[in-house]
């Protein structure tokens, strides 16, 4: 029984999700709240990858996206602790109150 | 209209759906359960396509440490849930523009069935086995590098989380 879900599909769920994570990167104001967005852009790009990979049938897309995620793991940490360094000495984390480079 | 294609449609719609709660809900507690609940339907996405070993690593990784850091973080801020609550249309007219000529792009793009332009070999399954292999075969420095990455990481976040930011 063959699937009538092709690539384009998966490239489509993707790229929607991309989509509303970089509206939410410029809609919201709160810090955490844009942060998260952006982890849903990252997850979009995983999914195209991974989509790509079975469809193409080559391993390395999986590979890659492995690569994303232990990265992205990474950049979370680093991130969320920029964020509390902020907040610790603004004592806040709207992007409206943030808009001066000093500290 | 078989199994897979029904799973297909109740995954993606719900993440999509998820996805739209995370950037709308006012709370970002609420979010963070949301973006939980998105990273599960996105494993189960992966399952669909195959990829096993990746599902169990985006349940371990994203739906468990990352957001069990977001929720740390969020409770560590104390961050009233009321305050800057003032509607921007600015905001919210350029966010849903920007996105939308993204979608609009990506239904000309899409209009055509994307082919393969390097094609494979046969199915590999996508276990742990399958991409796991790659690993320490063609990608061995690249691998290296992530993981003195994660210490450059790690040491970077200890700095940045003491008392006195000199």
């Amino acid at each position: 029984m063959t699937s009538a879900i092709s690539l384009n599909h998966y490239l489509w769920i993707s790229g929607l999700l991309f989509a509303l994570g970089i509206a939410g990167i410029v809609m919201r104001r709160n810090l955490l709240v844009i942060f998260m967005a952006l982890e849903m852009n990252l997850n979009a790009a995983n999914l195209a990858l991974i989509a790509f990979s079975k469809f193409n049938k080559l391993v390395d897309g999986q590979v890659l996206v492995f690569f994303i995620i232990a990265i992205a793991a990474a950049e979370v940490a680093v991130g969320l602790a920029i964020i509390v360094a902020l907040f610790r000495r603004k004592q806040t984390v709207s992007v409206t109150d943030l808009n001066s480079m000093r500290l | 209209m078989n199994i897979h294609d029904t799973l297909f449609w109740f995954f993606s719609l719900a993440m999509l759906l998820c996805g739209v709660l995370v950037i709308s809900s006012r709370n970002p507690v609420t979010s963070a359960m949301f973006l939980v609940a998105l990273f599960v339907f996105m494993a189960g996405l992966f399952v669909l396509l195959e990829a096993f070993f990746l599902a169990a690593i985006q349940i371990l990784v994203y739906a468990g440490a990352v957001m069990v850091l977001f929720l740390f973080v969020i409770m560590l801020l104390n961050i009233k849930a009321g305050e800057h609550r003032q509607f921007r249309w600015l905001g919210v007219i350029g966010g849903l523009t920007v996105a939308g000529a993204f979608a609009w792009e990506l239904g000309i793009i899409l209009k055509v069935p994307v082919v393969a332009l390097v094609p494979g070999g046969a199915d590999f399954g996508g276990g742990l086995e399958a991409v796991v292999k790659p690993l320490f075969a063609n990608y061995m420095l690249p691998f290296e590098v992530t993981a003195l990455l994660l210490l450059v990481a790690m040491i970077g976040v200890v700095l940045l989380s003491k008392k006195e930011l000199k």
